[in-house]
């Protein structure tokens, strides 16, 4: 091919425009972009070959690789998870004939008043915010906002009468259920149950975060993604309603007003209620924003959390002393699995499946084994001693905690291991994560419906 | 003729699979195959080939790397993995599955006997 600089140099503007053009489509990539315009330069080189004129052969080769449309609507086939944030974003597309956009802050906002008046309700029936209640309220608390977050899918998804039903029964018998219970104030089970409500319900919430493809992995997956950037979202407005309160208590104070009770009794709860639901309107609606956050953070804890376990591990094989069993320890080893797998949720949640093993991986690895070990450890000191203690409640639950994470864990362990000596799709631990969420929406669901009648409700 | 849609969506993968087994390829270079093995016949909108490649990379079919064209462009080169391997070897059984039924219907055996 043999062009003089002029139309050398039109040519490369038109690639240029070309590039930018489809680079606008969100689920095209960078690299995607690289790969396709090395393919078009192949095509314009033999066309121009042949004869043709570099804008003709330019042309012809545009046309030849699709129309754009169609072919953004097979990589969005092939890439929904860089698709996910555009799913809800109306004016992405802008041929998007769904709910429509504008009344979409309206309804967020009508939610979140509903969650706080879900709140203050059982005020006007005799159950004010008090002590003599405060069980009645930590057990309700995920029943008065969770339904509202459902609404919102709901409405934005616009659910057939089937998932609506499906959420009444999921809601109203949980409910029903640890409100009739007769629970012994403040007892062991009364605090799982409040515990493990949200769980379970955060899971029936997970149904209309997928909407009708529920069966879907990749659409789990996005519920996790949305999981995480939500607690982000939700971290950052609390620290803002905080300083709000902070500033409202001090400003009334310099009057000589004592605004304690707007704080307590109206502005820490229903904005703490209310946020749940503008923070899912955010992560839905401003999802690039924030997107570059959770991998990050990921990428920052995850060598830091790997270092503090293998320094724990070390100092115990040096030293020989042995975990110290106390109460509360088992708690403690189940908090630091579920973090672990919450930094390895996020990462593979962040991850693109098709980029190689690399030394992150490896990272990820050895977070994984390195706590897995140290659990064990935990494990073997605890039974040790469990007949020692006796059966509660609390010990039971969280046993049984130790053992879903553990099971998770280990055969992420290993399914990570498995990609990382190219033996097996990275696919496959995805595949792991999201089919395993139902275990966890069940075991929470045995903890507050089951426990509190195998325990007497102590 | 031209091959119709679904057919050729249908043996996207095999093909693929197969031109890799040769050795390691681009996309441009795979088309340019796909098109000299059909005699022109088997047309595929030229864009259509970089999900399935891609697909292909995520299953663990195929691997891909970043390299460079001759002009030192980045170009990108795919070659087929082991689990690759195996999948070809069970499309390819398929394939021939579908391949003597039709021709089974089409050429009765007796006749084509009597030919041979």
């Amino acid at each position: 091919m043999r062009l003089d600089g002029s139309a050398r140099r039109e040519l490369e503007e038109r690639i240029d425009l070309w590039r930018r053009f489809v680079r606008r489509r969100n689920v095209i990539r960078q690299g995607d972009v690289d790969e396709l315009e090395d393919h078009l330069r192949n095509e314009i080189a033999e066309l121009s070959d042949a004869g043709l004129a570099p804008d003709e052969a330019f042309l012809v080769a545009v046309k030849r690789l699709g129309e754009l449309d169609e072919l953004t609507g097979e990589f969005a086939r092939e890439h929904s998870d860089r698709l996910w944030r555009q799913l809800v974003e109306p004016s992405g597309s802008g041929s998007d004939g769904g709910v429509g956009s504008r009344i979409e802050p309206a309804v967020v906002i009508g939610l979140a008043v509903a969650a706080a008046l879900a709140f203050k309700a059982p005020a006007l029936f005799g159950l004010p915010l008090s002590d003599d209640n405060a069980g009645f309220y930590l057990r309700n608390m995920s029943l008065f906002v969770l339904p509202c977050l459902f609404t919102y899918f709901g409405w934005k998804r616009q659910f057939g009468v089937r998932l609506w039903v499906f959420a009444g029964i999921a809601f109203a018998t949980a409910g029903a259920l640890v409100n009739t219970y007769p629970f012994e104030n403040e007892g062991q089970t009364e605090i799982l149950s409040a515990l493990h409500l949200p769980i379970f319900l955060w899971f029936v919430v997970g149904v209309a975060y997928t909407g009708s493809n529920w069966r879907s992995n990749a659409d789990w997956m996005h519920f996790v993604r949305f999981t995480g950037e939500l607690f982000i979202y939700y971290v950052l407005i609390a620290l803002g309603g905080g300083i709000l309160t902070a500033f409202t208590l001090f400003t009334f104070q310099a009057i000589g007003l004592d605004a304690e009770w707007l704080a307590q009794g109206w502005l820490i709860p229903c904005g703490a209620l209310g946020a749940v639901i503008v923070g899912a309107w955010l992560v839905e609606a401003k999802q690039s924003v924030i997107e570059n956050m959770a991998p990050v953070l990921t990428r920052l804890f995850t060598p830091l959390f790997t270092a503090v376990l293998l320094a724990f591990i070390a100092t115990m094989a040096w030293t020989g002393s042995s975990i110290d069993v106390e109460r509360d320890v088992l708690i403690g080893f189940d908090l630091l699995l579920v973090l672990v797998l919450g930094l390895l949720l996020y990462s593979i949640s962040a991850r693109d499946p098709r980029a190689r093993p690399g030394y992150f991986d490896i990272l990820q690895l050895v977070l994984v084994v390195s706590a897995l070990v140290v659990d064990v450890m935990a494990l073997a000191a605890i039974s040790s001693r469990i007949t020692e203690f006796g059966f509660s409640a609390n010990k039971v639950a969280a046993l049984g905690e130790n053992l879903v994470l553990l099971i998770n864990l280990s055969w992420s362990a290993w399914l990570y291991f498995r990609f990382l000596r190219g033996r097996g799709p990275f696919a496959a631990l995805e595949r792991w994560q999201t089919a395993y969420l139902p275990v966890y929406a069940g075991w929470a669901w045995i903890v507050f419906a089951v426990f509190p009648l195998a325990f007497a409700f102590a | 003729m031209t091959v119709g849609k679904d057919l050729v969506a249908a043996s996207a993968t095999p093909l693929v699979l197969s031109i890799l087994a040769e050795g390691e390829s681009y996309g441009y270079a795979i088309l340019k195959r796909v098109e000299e093995l059909s005699g022109g016949r088997l047309r595929w909108t030229d864009g259509m080939l970089y999900p399935v490649l891609h697909r292909l990379e995520r299953l663990g079919q195929i691997e891909g790397r970043w390299g460079k064209s001759r002009v030192g462009r980045k170009r990108k080169y795919y070659r087929i993995t082991g689990e690759g391997g195996r999948q070809l070897a069970a499309l390819r059984r398929q394939w021939e599955v579908v391949n003597d039924t039709l021709r089974g219907v089409w050429i009765p055996p007796r006749e084509s006997g009597c030919e041979a």
